[in-house]
This record gives structure tokens, sequence and C-alpha cells, in this order.
């Protein structure tokens, strides 16, 4: 075909379309990819090179001082100080060296510098120097230097085993989960008795308290907080029990997520067959026995569905967290002690990223296991709107 | 950390187990309390009759009394705070609404509500379409509809410090660990404080909404666009259309109710957004928007919910007429 790129084999448009594809998915890549690398950075790297420089080996500027006159001994009639500029156990080496702050570069790591005393410094590849005189040293504080180090890529979980003991993220992981869990089944469990009341059972009434239950999908969250939160109180202080609990949000969540569960199960369950209910009716079978052995399990796609979305609407849940929740340690969840880093230790990158990705994780994996049911829960969920 | 997983798996375990005894039980209750029963003279009463009725309420009433409780009486009790004062004591009238019209966090709120409203639904329809039709029309598409479609499962507050990395700022002549700082200095320019560069840095907030929400659009209009049919489009072929008048003339005008439906649903999301402001800037810099200010006076010394009724009831009056059109619009859907 004529208008061909001969090379890639494409025509102009394509590639045109394959380039501006390629470009929103790094732009969209990008940001995650860094939060990710940098989490596995060392923490004093993160903060002086950008997380892109993280596979190449990256140089820095650093200044040692040699030991005091204390230090020094006597070999062969002269007086030397010996010691290393890098710490054991670090990767670190050296490139050059020099004695003045503007001329690093002066001294390749083996060469022996002479000072204007007559003095004689080397520093060796490894960190290693060896400070040499005629005459005893007289040095208080020891003498500096300067030299550039090379630091190779290196990345550990150093920063997550960090956030999971010191910050107390682990904690937060499983207070995540103890608020997740019930906050998606309770829900699931007290809709699908009801989806199934509003479909297949008569009762005076049932269509119009329907409409009104599908009406509330309408209130937003935050209509709802602030009388919420002034009952919690009064109900704390009445009962003499604390405010903020477990029991608390999780009925908080159930309450917000039942119009929608409600409105999706009952759908699903008024569009199987009727002949299958009335034939399980005439062999006998009572309402309960009905719904727990034959309309539950058949209902499963639509449970998985908002079971689903509605456990991930609660993992990243802030506001109802921030608002139903307490702060301490044994309530805080992830997203809550993110915010809480975020202004505790806005500069701590190496724990801000770590602790993000530990919050992203759970989701991610949700997202990838089953990503078909996360769309279609999704779809669903875009009535709720957030 | 054992200890704490067994704690919680027990709470979890009691939670779910209480609300599982309460359909059991009170099912068998009635069962045994309106039971048939036999008279001494060889009567048979059959209580099915006060069964049937009974029975339908132990299944809906759980949900009823918590909708109850947690959306419908807020509701009310939201709209008569708002004309009480901080503390929903004094009855102050109008007082609350008259305060917001004149307080500039209010207005700065406003202003800002509209502007998100504007550019994230349309930029993220726009994207989202974008990526939609180029993705169909290369192999490795799906793959790229994965990526896009990520950020989706994020959480605000985590996109949060994923961009409060992207936009860090380093003073002086220390290298940018910020990527859009990096970029900026490498093209010779200077580096920025972009959070705190006031109406600008609304559109920083932006973004970050737009990253997530794009996916969403994404997956929809994939599917819309293939419910297209292949004859109107390979008809405009033959008319000699080119691509871009295809996609323009024929493509857009037919999944034009996805659009609207896209748009409208990202629409609610932006009017309730809160959780990004709070993490990123917590409305300073003029960057406030409704549903933190709402959160902030619920809040802000001891609280003041006169005010924090009000705003909450302001979001209300704006998402209500989109999400009874966004229902309305489901239901049609799902009769077809």
């Amino acid at each position: 075909m004529s208008g061909k790129i001969p090379f890639l084999n494409m025509s102009p448009g394509r590639l045109a379309a394959t380039l501006l594809l390629l470009f929103l998915c790094l732009i969209w890549t990008i940001p995650t990819a860094g939060l990710f690398i940098s989490s596995l950075r060392d923490k004093d790297q993160l903060i002086i090179s950008g997380w892109w420089t993280a596979l190449i080996t990256t140089e820095r500027n650093e200044r040692g001082r040699t030991g005091p006159s204390d230090a020094q001994f006597e070999r062969e009639g002269e007086f030397v100080i010996a010691g290393s500029f890098i710490p054991e156990g670090s990767s670190k080496s050296i490139l050059s060296f020099g004695d003045q702050q503007n001329d690093l570069g002066a001294y390749q790591p083996g060469e022996t510098l002479v000072r204007g005393d007559g003095k004689r410094f080397t520093l060796w590849e490894d960190g290693s120097y060896e400070y040499v005189s005629a005459i005893p040293f007289d040095l208080q504080r020891g003498q500096r230097f300067f030299f550039v180090a090379t630091i190779p890529p290196t990345f550990s979980l150093a920063n997550y085993r960090e956030v999971l003991t010191s910050e107390k993220i682990g904690q937060s992981f499983v207070n995540t989960f103890t608020v997740a869990i019930p906050a998606t089944i309770i829900p699931i469990l007290i809709a699908a008795f009801a989806a199934y009341a509003f479909s297949w059972m008569k009762f005076p009434g049932r269509q119009l308290i329907f409409v009104f239950v599908v009406g509330l999908l309408v209130v937003p969250l935050q209509m709802t907080l602030i009388p919420l939160l002034r009952m919690y109180n009064t109900l704390g202080s009445v009962l003499g029990i604390e405010a903020k609990s477990y029991i608390g949000i999780w009925l908080a969540h159930t309450g917000f997520g039942l119009p929608l569960a409600i409105y999706l199960l009952r759908n699903y369950m008024t569009s199987l067959p009727r002949d299958l209910i009335e034939s399980a009716k005439i062999d006998g079978a009572s309402h309960f026995q009905i719904f727990s052995k034959l309309l539950l399990p058949l209902s499963i796609p639509a449970l998985a569905s908002f079971a689903i979305f509605q456990f991930l609407w609660v993992w990243n849940d802030l506001l109802v967290a921030l608002v139903f929740l307490g702060k301490r340690d044994d309530q805080i969840v992830l997203t809550s002690k993110l915010r809480e880093l975020l202004g505790s230790r806005g500069e701590n990158w190496e724990i801000l990223t770590s602790s993000a990705f530990i919050s992203i994780i759970v989701p991610l994996v949700v997202f990838f296991a089953l990503q078909r049911y996360f769309v279609r829960g999704l779809l669903a969920g875009s009535v709720k709107g957030g | 950390m054992l200890q704490q997983i067994l704690n919680a798996a027990l709470v979890v375990g009691a939670g779910i187990g209480v609300s599982i005894f309460y359909y059991v039980g009170s099912n068998v209750l009635l069962d045994r309390l309106a039971a048939d029963s036999v008279r001494a003279d060889g009567t048979h009463i059959a209580r099915d009759r006060i069964r049937t009725a009974i029975r339908p309420w132990l299944f809906v009433s759980p949900a009823l009394i918590i909708l109850v409780i947690y959306l419908v009486y807020p509701v009310f009790e939201t709209a008569r705070l708002s004309l009480f004062d901080r503390s929903g004591s004094q009855f102050i009238g109008l007082s609350n609404y008259l305060w917001a019209l004149r307080d500039p966090d209010f207005q700065q709120s406003i202003l800002n509500n509209l502007m998100w409203l504007v550019i994230v639904p349309s930029m993220c329809t726009a994207l989202g379409l974008l990526v939609a039709v180029l993705a169909d029309r290369l192999k490795w598409g799906p793959i790229a509809k994965s990526l896009i479609f990520l950020p989706m499962a994020i959480s605000f507050v985590g996109a949060s410090v994923i961009w409060k990395f992207v936009y860090d700022f380093r003073a002086g002549d220390s290298p940018q660990i910020g990527i859009l700082n990096a970029v900026v200095v490498a093209l010779g320019g200077e580096p920025q404080t972009w959070m705190a560069i006031p109406f600008w840095n609304n559109f920083f907030l932006m973004a970050i909404l737009v990253w997530i929400q794009t996916g969403f659009a994404m997956v929809i209009f994939s599917a819309a666009l293939r419910g297209v049919p292949e004859e109107t489009v390979e008809a405009a072929r033959i008319d000699g259309a080119s691509e871009i008048q295809i996609f323009f003339r024929i493509m857009i005008p037919q999944i034009m109710t996805t659009i609207v439906v896209v748009w409208t649903t990202i629409t609610i999301i932006v009017l309730k957004i809160f959780d990004i402001v709070l993490a990123m800037t917590n409305g300073q810099w003029d960057t406030e928007i409704l549903a933190n200010l709402m959160f902030d006076w619920m809040f802000r010394g001891g609280g003041d919910f006169g005010r924090g009724s009000t705003i909450a009831l302001v979001i209300m009056v704006a998402v209500v007429p989109i999400m009874i059109w966004n229902i309305k619009r489901f239901k049609a859907e799902e009769d077809l």
C-alpha cells in the first residue's frame, strides 16, 4: 500500500496514533512508577536525586575529616593518621578528591596529594586514607578533604520495614480490614434479604417503599455527617460508651451503601425466572429456604460486583473514617494515617512513598485479579457517583 | 501483630455473626410463635396467614431501620440545623445562608467548584474518548487501557501522595526530586512551588482527579464504541470520509447519550470532591472547595454545625437534579 512509512511498515496516521497513545500511557504510569521506585530507594538518596536516576550510579560531592592528632602513630620516622571516609558496609566508592572545595576532581583515587606544608594525603577508592607528615601532627579536629563519591543504585525493603514497625502502618492495615470486611458483608446481607422481599414476597406498600429506597440514592454523604456525628456523640455520652467505634462506622457504611445494594440486587433477583421460585414453593420450601438455598447462590454475579465496589469504596474512603473513627493507633485506617503523615512527615518521602504504596496494594491486587468484576462493579456503582 | 489480627478477626466475626443470627433467629422464632397447632378437640389451626403477613417485614425491616436512621433522618436534621446557630440550639433563621453569601471562603469555593465542574468532566470525557478510540485500533490497546484504568483503584489520598511527589519543590540549587520541576529545569525554566500559585494551583489539583477518572470514561466509551454499527462506519468510508470525519460525524452522534452519562457521573464526583483538596492544600492558596469547607466548619473551633449544615445543603441542592436524571437514565437502560 502506498503512503506507508517503509521501515515501520505503518501508515503515518497509525504511527501518530501509536505515539499519542504511548505518550498518554507514559503520563498515566509515571507518577505511580515514581512512587513505587522511590519507596524502594535508600532514604538519603531519595532526597538528593530524582527517582529516575535510581537505576544509574549517582555521584555526590562530599567531605571528610581525618582523625585528630591524637590518632597519629609513628611509622618509619614519619607520623601517620589513617582511617576511612566511607563507613563500613556502604557501597559508596571514591571517584576523585582534592583539598579545596571547588577542586574535587584534582586527584584520582590512589594518587597522593602533597600539601603546601609537605604533608602527603592519599585516598583510595574504598575510602581509606593515609595522611603522612614528617613532623608530628598538631590537629585539634582533623584535616578536611573533599571528594566525589559514586553511589551505586541500591534497592531495599528498609523503608517498608520502618513504616510497618515504627510508623505503625501495619496496625493501620489491619484496622482498614477491620472496617472494610464487615462494611462490605453486612450491607450485602441486609440488602439481599430486603431485595428478596421486594422482588418475591407480597406485602402492602412494597412498590412504594422500594421507590423510596431508590430515591435515597440522591442523598450526598455530606448531608448526613453532622446529624450522625451529633447522634453518635449524644449516644456516647448518654450510654457512657465511646462515640467512635468500629460498629459505628460499619453501620454508617451500611447505611450509605444500602440503597445501591438493594437497587442492584432487587433488579437482578426480579430478572430470575419466576417458574424456579414457584416450583420451589410447590415443593414446600419456605421463603427462608428459597432465599438461602436458591436465590442467594444464583445472585452471586450481582453480589460479587457490588461487593468489589463496596469493598474498594470503603477501603479508599477518607471522609467517613475521619468523622466516625478516632485517630488512635487501634482505630486509624490507612487513608486517615496517610493524611496525617502528609502533615507530620511531609518531607520524609521514604515514609510517605512506602506508606502510600502499602495503602494502594490491596486495591491493585483486587484490580488485577478481578478486573472484569471490578469494571462491572464500578459501572454499577457509577449510579452512586462516589 | 498477631494479637491485632486476632482481635480484628474476632470483632469482624462478631459483627457479621450478629447480623446472620438476626435473620436466622427471627425466622425460626416466627415459625415457633406462629406455628400451626392442633386444639384439644382435634381442629387444626393454620397460622400461615400470620406468618406470610409478618415474614416480609422481618426481611426488610433491618434495611428500612438503618436507612431511616442513616439517611432519612439526617437529611431533615441537616436542613433544620442550617437554620440554627453553631451548637444547634438557637434558631437564627436564614443567618447562616446570609453569612455564606458574604463569606469570602464560600465565594471562593463556589468559584473553584464551578471551575472544577467545567474542566474535570470535559477533560475526562475528551481523554477517555481519545484513549478508547486509539486503543481499539492498536494491538497493544488492552494493555494501554489497563494502565490508564489503573488509577481508578487508587484512593484519592493515595493519589494525592503520588502527585505531591510529582509536584515536589526543592529550594536553591539542590536537584529537583519532583518530576515536574525536574522537567521544567531541564527545559531551562525556574522550579515552582506548584501548590502555592493561586488560581493555577487549582488546575494542578484537577489534574489528579482527571488522572483518576479518565479510566472510567474510557471503559464506558470503549463499550459504547463497540456498539456503533459497522455498516454506518463502512458506508461513510465508501463515501470517502476521512477517519477524523467518521469519528466526529458518525461515531460521536451515535454515542452521544453515553457521553452525557459519563459527563454527569463525573460531575457528581466533582461536586463532592474532598479528599484531594484536604490532603494537598487543605484549601490554602485559594483552592478551597465546598466539601472541604463543609468538613472544615464541622470541626473548626469545636464545630459550627449550623454553617456546616448550610454548606451541606448547598452541595445537596447541586447534586440532586443530576442524580435524579442519572437514576432515571440508568433505570431506562435496565428496562431495555
